[in-house]
């Protein structure tokens, strides 16, 4: 029996030119369900139906992207909700926040309390075994947790995941937009008001003293707190054992 | 009918020819349709055979690997060789089969097969002892002596005619044996032009007469813009080699192997997996119901075996197991090297930009980080990913004056990429300074100038490029009449605005920097210093320059302004040796066992120069990227600025 799989995109943003895309998020969401051998992938958006960049997501292979056709500014999670629920797809994949609007990143939060799955946040990668699925979340500064989840689960993709496969022209042309009805949505105030964001300057602290001094300075605590161990041309074997003691001390190799 | 033996072979290796070169047109002919003008074609083959193909085989190849390999050699080789055959053939057919002439035209027979000696001479020493690794082998091994088969056994055959020994019978063990022999001559020779190694002589001549490009011939600028996608095709750019335009697949089996291609391709000298011989016979092979690469006896891709490759006319012809591999198509430059070289005016850059085309149009399999970079061109119109209002952040100080804010200016600058990259600024900062110098108040686009779309169009992506191209047009159209024309610095961005936006309705004066500095300089309107240093400088000629715009003067007249004797690499000119930049190759960044930048270095090295000029950023960033100890790298902009500043 072929896996129901949702994947929710929503319209990315550009920083640079701040011109409509795919979003980065919601596309690594895409192509980590693309791997999943003999999935039925049900691409879902709720939002402008005629919105150009959708099609990129068609791009990526799939044949169908439906679009619950909500206004802007309307709430999308009831009728997201209202949707999944008659779908009951076995995994639903999405971004952790979308790049425009609220881009809050509770919607997925949301969304798996009302539908009454657990979420698993910052999701890298993922394989499928049996009702479960082995997950690799994302942690800062490069790890990563194994975490096991039981079916239906919600995934949100963090941009540690493998990057999305390119948007081929023809196929987003060719795929087809299917256009849902859904009622009214309560429009979502927005709590004040929009403006682009404006980059505030750092706060220098001045360090005084040697070159090497303000380097680690600049470097910030994490590189002046290793514990590393300088050797000055030291014998193979002592260097060897100086590695091998690092790597087991790191985990990385079992003694 | 003992006379007639000899006509009969003839005849009868005609008509077998015949029956070969319909079953050949079959195979073209499941190619897409093209616009041919045939008349004209036909009319125009002779001027395009005597004159183009002459001349291209008149060039001394690339990287002689053999003494006397020369290009006038191989003009005589064929001139003697072919010509005598023609001629002998002809005459046999008088002589033999409807015995006319008498003496006459008997000893004129012998005296064409006496000519034809002599090219099998030249033959003979191009073959044996050694051959150029560029040359295949196989059935072109056979050919001088079944060249000497034919002479021979006519030779013999017409001896009663003209008068010489007494008519004999074929009926002997001798004449038997010699029938053989001649029999052996004719298959090869005749017949053989319908499959094997001189099929190039008949496809050749069909090629020059429906060359998808006939614009190229005798025309005084190369014919380099690329040719926007078909309108109506079913898949976009080509997948199966049935989505060629049939006379594309009459070009590829035009192909003689010679290997002038392989000898001057940039990705083949640095060991990237590109044979552009090869991906033409490749191409060749995958045209027919079951090809394989088994039957080809030239040099491989580097770093790929042979014999592994399958392909059909419908089947696709790029992928791991198909009948190229996706390495290979993705390692070419777009330098052109090779369609410059091609005696039989094969148009490779057009192919390989077909089969880009439905690599990441149709499948999105645009390698490596090439998809990044379109993503980023579909989503702030530039390469780099930023916004096009950061494009003049260094020339804050130069206050560039945008062109919505003045009347009229003589050059309207097109920044191009350059603009964000920090070494490329340098020669900016260096070209305005320059044309200020000269009286020339430059204005700019700023925010409004998106990327060119080269890059794009290159990797395949028509659809950005065309956006990217429209949107640029729009633009300059609405300040019509308001700039007398575009300066840029990058030769990248005089191909793409110059020559091939016109097919998209944008038609503008567009000039390299070099072009301009050369007038200004000539004008008196620059008025450099001598160099006096004494230091060795040569100048890397920009393929999209030379072999896409023809221009290779303007450049050494800008050096020779500033008192600069060019010492000149072996490859320089139209016949200049890629940077490894072009076709996006950066971005697709297929390994070889070499870089190309570091190849072309050693050619410069070979110079002894110091210095290295360059005209494009695109070269300047390559060869720069090159370790040291190498020549230094300056733009000429930058060298002319030197010279004005030390001229004050």
């Amino acid at each position: 029996m072929a896996l129901d799989i949702a994947v929710l995109v929503s319209v990315g943003r550009h920083p640079a030119s701040a011109r409509n895309r795919r979003a980065v998020l919601d596309a690594r969401a895409l192509e980590l369900a693309l791997n999943v051998p003999g999935a039925n992938i049900h691409l879902i958006h709720a939002g402008d139906a005629d919105e150009p960049a959708l099609r990129e997501y068609l791009g990526m292979g799939v044949e169908r992207l439906s679009v619950l056709g909500v206004p802007a500014h309307a709430d999308v999670l009831p009728v997201l909700v209202a949707h999944l629920k008659a779908l009951r797809p076995a995994l639903v994949l999405c971004g952790a926040a979308a790049e425009q609007g609220a881009g809050s990143g509770e919607l997925p939060y949301r969304l798996a309390a009302a539908l009454g799955m657990p979420i698993v946040p910052a999701v890298a990668g993922f394989e499928l075994h049996g009702g479960r699925a082995q997950l690799a979340q994302a942690l800062p500064r490069g790890r990563r947790r194994g975490v096991e989840a039981a079916l239906p689960v919600l995934l949100s993709v963090d941009r540690a995941a493998p990057e999305p496969r390119q948007s081929a022209y023809a196929r987003a042309q060719r795929g087809q937009i299917e256009r849902i009805a859904v009622p009214a949505a309560p429009l979502w105030q927005p709590p004040g008001e929009e403006q682009p964001a404006r980059k505030r300057p750092k706060r220098l602290k001045l360090i005084s003293g040697s070159g090497a001094e303000r380097m680690r300075a600049a470097q910030g605590a994490a590189a002046s707190a290793g514990k590393g161990q300088l050797l000055v041309q030291p014998e193979p074997a002592a260097a060897a054992q100086a590695i091998y003691d690092y790597l087991l001390s790191e985990g990385i190799l079992r003694g | 009918m003992n006379a007639l033996i000899p006509g009969l072979l003839v005849l009868a290796s005609l008509l077998a020819l015949a029956a070969l070169a319909v079953a050949r047109a079959a195979r073209w002919r499941a190619g897409r349709a093209a616009a041919v003008d045939a008349v004209a074609g036909l009319l125009a083959m002779p001027g395009r055979y005597l004159h183009d193909v002459h001349d291209a085989v008149l060039r001394d190849p690339v990287g002689r690997a053999k003494a006397g390999d020369t290009g006038r050699a191989a003009a005589r080789m064929h001139m003697l060789t072919a010509g005598g055959f023609i001629a002998a053939t002809a005459l046999i057919l008088a002589v033999h089969l409807f015995a006319l002439g008498g003496v006459v035209l008997a000893w004129l027979l012998l005296a064409f097969l006496a000519l034809m000696s002599a090219g099998l001479l030249r033959l003979y020493a191009r073959r044996k002892p050694e051959v150029s690794p560029r040359l295949s082998r196989g059935g072109f091994d056979r050919l001088p002596y079944a060249f000497t088969a034919f002479i021979v056994f006519f030779a013999i055959a017409t001896l009663p005619a003209a008068g010489l020994i007494a008519p004999f019978s074929w009926a002997s063990l001798g004449g038997l044996a010699l029938l053989a022999l001649g029999a052996w001559a004719c298959i090869e020779l005749y017949v053989g032009m319908g499959y094997g190694p001189l099929k190039h002589a008949l496809n050749g001549v069909l090629h020059l007469a429906f060359h998808p490009r006939p614009a190229r011939f005798g025309a005084t600028t190369p014919d380099s813009a690329l040719q926007p996608l078909p309108a109506t095709a079913e898949r976009l750019g080509v997948e199966q080699p049935r989505d060629f335009a049939w006379n594309r697949l009459l070009a590829f089996d035009a192909c003689v192997q010679c290997g002038r291609c392989e000898a001057a391709c940039p990705a083949f000298a640095a060991g990237l997996p590109l044979n552009p011989k090869k991906l033409i016979q490749d191409l060749v092979a995958a045209s027919g119901t079951h090809g394989s690469d088994l039957g080809y006896s030239g040099s491989p891709y580097p770093q790929r075996p042979v014999g592994s490759a399958h392909g059909a006319i419908d089947k696709p012809i790029i992928g791991s197991g198909a009948m190229i591999h996706p390495d290979t198509l993705w390692a070419c430059t777009t330098c052109r090297a090779c369609v410059y070289e091609c005696p039989m005016m094969i148009e490779h850059v057009d192919a390989v930009v077909d089969l880009r085309r439905f690599q990441t149009l149709e499948l999105g399999a645009t390698p490596n980080k090439a998809p990044a970079v379109l993503e980023e061109l579909k989503a702030t119109d530039t390469v780099c990913g930023r916004p096009t209002s950061a494009r003049l952040d260094w020339a804050a100080d130069l206050r560039l004056p945008l062109l919505a804010e003045v009347e009229h200016t003589e050059a309207l600058l097109w920044i191009g990429e350059g603009g964000f990259d920090m070494r490329n600024q340098r020669t900016l900062r260096a070209l305005v300074k320059l044309l200020r110098e000269a009286g020339i108040e430059p204005a700019v686009l700023g925010a409004e100038e998106l990327d060119c779309g080269d890059v794009a169009r290159r990797l395949g992506d028509e659809k950005t490029f065309e956006a990217l191209a429209r949107r640029n047009i729009a633009t300059l159209n609405g300040y019509a009449g308001r700039f007398a024309r575009i300066v840029t610095a990058d030769p990248h961005v005089l191909q793409v605005l110059g020559r091939e936006y016109p097919a998209l309705g944008g038609y503008y004066s567009v000039v390299h920097h070099s072009t301009l500095l050369a007038e200004l300089i000539e004008a008196g309107r620059l008025k450099p210093a001598a160099d006096d240093s004494g230091r060795r400088v040569t100048f890397h000629d920009p393929c999209y320059l030379g072999r896409y715009n023809g221009e290779v003067s303007a450049p050494r007249r800008v050096l020779k302004g500033i008192g600069i004797k060019v010492v000149e690499m072996n490859r320089s000119g139209m016949r200049s040796s890629c940077c490894g930049w072009g076709g996006g190759s950066t971005f697709t960044d297929v390994p070889g066992k070499r870089r190309i930048p570091d190849v072309r270095m050693d050619h410069v090295r070979e110079t002894g120069a110091e210095l290295v000029a360059v005209a494009c950023p695109n070269c300047a960033v390559m060869l720069e990227g090159v370790v040291q100890p190498r020549a230094d790298v300056a733009d000429l902009a930058e060298l002319l600025l030197a010279a004005v500043e030390a001229g004050k």
